[in-house]
Order: structure tokens, then C-alpha cells, then sequence
């Protein structure tokens, strides 16, 4: 009796996530109904975001924050990557037992920072050392996409140093004993062993960098302009949607569940991707 | 066979081993020869270290820090024919050379995330051999050598992950054995393999010591008299024994080993 109750609780659980994941894409595709009708996929490279007199129609299209969330992102990881694998490799294989746990147990607290910290650090501190190094007006592109890197490291670090942790030691040891460096039992043996981890924590990580909101908010800018250099400020979806939402009214509501729902999409695809190279890694 | 016409390859001399942290030595004291060309098996209970020397041999130990040494481990040198203390020896370069002229196959099967050829080529682009065919022509000789050039020549650029154990151990046995080391490791060989697959892997061990020196950690007592040529018996860290394999199994001078070979320990 208390099992089968178990057993359809568990059940409900389970088939719950999924429809909510359907629902939630349902509800997506139908409000934007009216923006995707009026605008199609010219919507994808429309520079314009403008609502019509008296709220009634206007012009929309998401070529500026799309482009915003694509270019953020891509800074962050070309940034995060390295760090991130330089911080595995030296967690694993280099540093000495005694610093490994305080150092692991720092990246992971990193890793718990709520994003307004990151962003407000960002701002009041950060942007002004990017001001001052590379020009601009402090907030733009470049501050968002390193303050972006800088939130994804301990995340894709933490993630690859297990996925390296996993290489067995007495595989290790062969490379060694067949007269390998630690360079190359690294390079040979431990990252192509632990390639699917990596390559998992990567897009895990960059699923993140484009949906995060709140640091973003504070750094990119917040302005509907291309940006015609890497320090300029520019908006992406997430910004986009958390500052207008409030005084948006038909078409362009409508406009931002479009945008809304290719961030869905893509951010789905990417975590899809994901799950794709950690499954095909348990495989082996 | 007259013991002059041995010539020693190695000799642990007076060796003390200490792990990290471990308040009394592992090995106290350790005395063995390791003749050219032969098969030296090392045989005990668990726990009596004789991985541990076998592990002490080519230095493994060292990729973990803080051991400590003292004593002796004597190898010849092949040019002069002098014995030299592979202890002594400080720089990762020296420690590389060294794991490359005393080479080791471990417990489990360990081919590296490649294909089948690269496995073998791998040590030897470490030694610096970059041609082509030069590569090709040794990979083909080692995997002769192993006893599997012939399962494995239509698939050489095939993932080495997808080879059973028994054919994973020779691929490793032909890693190894690629490089032309004086002296080659097993440790246990054969502990994590079939009946079949440990008879071929017995069978090459024989086969080899033409070329290459051996010493072999192994459990199974049938495997140490079948194979070897001198035995040795280790028990907590001493070395009760050392002879002819012969003389071990059929007339020991310790009462313990013979007490470990009939079974009624161990």
C-alpha cells in the first residue's frame, strides 16, 4: 500500500519536470504568436526596438540583445576556459595535498556567490579598472563578458577538476612508466580521458553565461545600440526582457516572449548538448 | 646452473622503504639479485611488500611525495657495466630515463585513450622518434613481439578501449616492451584476467626474457613455479628467501616458506 503511494508520488515527480518543460515552451510559442506573425525571421535581424504611439504597435527586433547575449557569452568562455582548465590541471596533478582542500573549498564557495554581488562588485569596482585599462565608458560588452568569466570559472573548474579526478591513477602511472613528463601525461593520458567532463563543464557553462541576468543588468549598458567595439555598451535578452517588462504592453510583450523563447531554445539546445557528451561518456 | 655465469642486472642492496606518514618501514632490509635474462618472481601473502619493491625498482613510488629510501638499488649500466644506485637519481629526466629502461605493466590492463597504434607509438615519439616509418616498423615489431600483431594489424586506428583484457595486457606488454628495456615489472600481471587470456600473457612473459629482464608480484604460487627461474619469498616486509625456483617449491631452507608454499598460511 505505502509503496504503490510511493511509487505514484515518485511517478508524479518525475512526469512533473517534464511538463513543466512542455508547458513552459507552450506558453512561450503562444504568446509570442502575435510578434512572430507580425515580424517572422526578419525579427532576427531587426537593429530596432520601438514601441508605436500611444503603446499601439511599434517596431521590434531582437538583433541587438541577441547579438548582446551571443557576444557576452563568447567573451566569457574564451576568457573562462583557459582559467578554468589551468585551475582543474593544477588542482589535480600539481598542487601539493595539503593546499588542494583549502583551494578546492574556496572555488566552490566562488561558485555559491549570489550573481547582484558579482554585478554590483562589478560596477562600483571592476568597470572602472576596465575604463581605465581599455577604454569605454566602464560598462559594455567586454566588463559583462569578463565579470561573466569571472562566474563561470569556479563552476567549469569544479566540474572539470572531478571529470579529471575520475582518470585512474594507475593509468597515470603507466604513462609515467613508460617514461612520460607530467606535461604529457596531463596533455596524453588525463584530458582525453577526461575529455567528455570537460567538454560537458564547457557547455554547461556557457548555458549559464546566457541566461545570467542580474550581473549582466548592472554591467553591459542597457542600451539598444550595435556595438561597434568590445567596450561598448550594448543589452542582451535576459536585461532586455527584466528592464521593460514593467511598462510593455501587446506586440511588444509579444516581441519579448519571442525573445524569450530563442533564449529558451538556445539555452535548451546547449544543455541538450551537454547531457549528450555526459551521456555518451558512461558509454565507455 | 652454476651461479658465475649469472650476471646481476640489478641488486636491491640493504633497502628500507618508508610510505608517508607510516611510523615503521615498509620494507626492512631488503636483499635481492635480479639476473639477466631470467625470470624473478616475488611471492608472499598480502601485505608483505613485495609490490612495494617491485614499485621501488623503477621508482614509481616517487610520483607520490614524501617516501623515504635508504639503502641500495644497484643497475647496470649497459655501456660501461657498472652498477649504478638508480636511488642517487634526482631530475624528472633522470627519473624518465630510468622508467624507460626498467618498464612496468600493472595489476589491470591500462591502455591509454587512443587507438591501438598510438598506444605502442606513444612511448617511443616520447623517446624522440618522429619518422613515420620508422615508427610504423617498430610499432609492428613490438606488437610481434606481444603475441598480437595478428588480432590487431586490420585495426590498428581502432580505440584501444573496445580490445578485451587479455588483448588490452599484451597491448600494454608491447607498449612496454617497444621501448627495449632492460628489465620489465609485472606487478600481478595476469590477477584480473581469465584462464586463457592468462595462459597467452605466461606464455610472452617466457617469450621475452630473451631480451628483457624480469621480475614478476604475483599470487597465484602455480604462475611463480611455472614461470620463473628464481623465486623469492617476502613476508612482512622481510625477505625470508631467495633461490632457485626449483629449490623454493621443492625443498626450502626456511620452515616459513615452506609453510607458505604448502598452504598452511598466507
Amino acid at each position: 500500500m505505502g509503496g504503490k503511494l510511493f511509487r505514484n508520488f515518485s511517478f508524479f515527480s518525475a512526469t512533473l519536470s517534464f511538463f513543466l518543460l512542455v508547458g513552459i515552451f507552450a506558453i512561450l510559442f503562444t504568446y509570442a504568436q502575435e510578434s512572430m506573425h507580425t515580424f517572422g525571421f526578419d525579427f532576427l535581424y531587426t537593429e530596432i526596438w520601438e514601441p508605436g504611439e500611444d503603446d499601439e504597435g511599434g517596431i521590434f527586433g531582437g538583433y541587438i540583445p541577441i547579438m548582446g547575449t551571443l557576444m557576452s557569452t563568447l567573451i566569457a568562455m574564451i576568457l573562462a576556459t583557459p582559467l578554468a582548465m589551468g585551475i582543474a590541471i593544477f588542482l589535480t596533478e600539481i598542487a601539493p595535498g595539503q593546499i588542494v582542500k583549502p583551494f578546492s573549498i574556496a572555488i566552490e564557495l566562488l561558485a555559491a556567490i549570489p550573481s547582484i554581488i558579482y554585478g554590483m562588485w562589478g560596477l562600483f569596482y571592476f568597470a572602472p579598472i576596465v575604463q581605465l585599462l581599455f577604454g569605454g565608458n566602464g560598462v559594455g560588452l567586454l566588463t559583462a563578458g569578463i565579470v561573466l568569466a569571472i562566474m563561470v570559472i569556479p563552476f567549469m573548474a569544479a566540474i572539470t577538476r572531478d571529470s579529471m579526478n575520475t582518470t585512474p591513477d594507475v593509468l597515470k602511472e603507466s604513462a609515467y612508466a613508460i617514461g612520460a613528463t607530467k606535461f604529457e601525461v596531463i596533455k596524453d593520458v588525463i584530458m582525453p580521458y577526461s575529455k567528455g567532463g570537460i567538454i560537458g563543464s564547457i557547455i554547461l557553462s556557457l548555458g549559464r553565461a546566457l541566461g545570467e541576468t542580474m550581473a549582466v543588468a548592472f554591467l553591459i549598458g542597457s542600451v539598444m545600440t550595435v556595438p561597434k567595439v568590445i567596450t561598448d555598451p550594448t543589452t542582451s535578452i535576459p536585461v532586455l526582457l527584466a528592464n521593460n517588462f514593467a511598462e510593455a504592453q501587446d506586440l511588444e510583450i509579444s516581441s519579448m516572449y519571442y525573445l524569450a523563447l530563442i533564449l529558451f531554445v538556445v539555452s535548451f539546445t546547449v544543455i541538450a548538448l551537454a547531457k549528450f557528451y555526459f551521456f555518451g561518456r558512461k558509454k565507455h | 646452473m652454476a651461479n658465475s655465469e649469472l650476471k646481476k642486472v640489478m641488486e636491491v642492496k640493504d633497502l628500507f622503504f618508508t610510505y608517508p606518514g607510516a611510523p615503521e618501514p615498509t620494507l626492512k632490509g631488503n636483499n635481492l639479485p635480479i639476473y639477466e635474462n631470467k625470470i624473478t618472481a616475488l611471492i608472499g601473502p598480502s601485505g608483505c611488500g613485495k609490490s612495494t619493491l617491485l614499485r621501488a625498482m623503477n621508482r614509481i613510488h616517487d610520483l607520490y611525495p614524501g617516501l623515504t629510501y635508504k639503502g641500495k638499488i644497484d643497475l647496470r649500466n649497459q655501456e660501461t657495466g657498472k652498477m649504478e644506485n638508480i636511488l642517487d637519481l634526482k631530475k624528472e629526466n633522470e627519473l624518465i630515463n630510468l622508467r624507460q629502461r626498467v618498464g612496468m605493466i600493472f595489476q589491470k590492463p591500462t591502455p591509454f585513450p587512443m587507438s591501438i597504434y598510438d598506444n605502442v607509438a606513444y612511448g617511443l615519439k616520447l623517446q624522440g622518434i618522429k619518422n613515420k616509418g620508422e615508427l610504423d616498423g617498430l610499432v609492428e615489431e613490438a606488437l610481434k613481439g606481444a603475441a598480437i600483431w595478428k588480432e590487431t594489424k586490420d585495426r590498428l586506428k581502432d580505440s584501444a578501449m573496445g580490445m578485451s583484457g587479455g588483448q588490452q595486457q599484451r597491448l600494454c606488454i608491447a607498449r612496454s616492451v617497444a621501448l627495449k628495456p632492460e628489465v620489465l615489472l609485472f606487478d600481478e600481471p595476469t590477477s584480473a584476467l581469465d584462464p586463457i587470456s592468462t595462459g597467452a600473457i605466461e606464455e610472452l612473459i617466457s617469450e621475452i626474457k630473451k631480451d628483457i629482464t624480469v621480475a614478476i608480484v604475483t599470487h597465484n604460487m602455480q604462475q611463480a613455479s611455472r614461470l620463473s627461474d628464481f623465486t623469492t619469498f617476502m613476508y612482512l616486509g622481510d625477505i625470508i628467501e631467495f633461490d632457485e625456483t626449483e629449490k623454493i617449491f621443492l625443498n626450502p631452507s626456511q620452515k616459513m616458506t615452506e609453510d607458505y608454499i604448502t598452504g598452511r598460511f598466507g
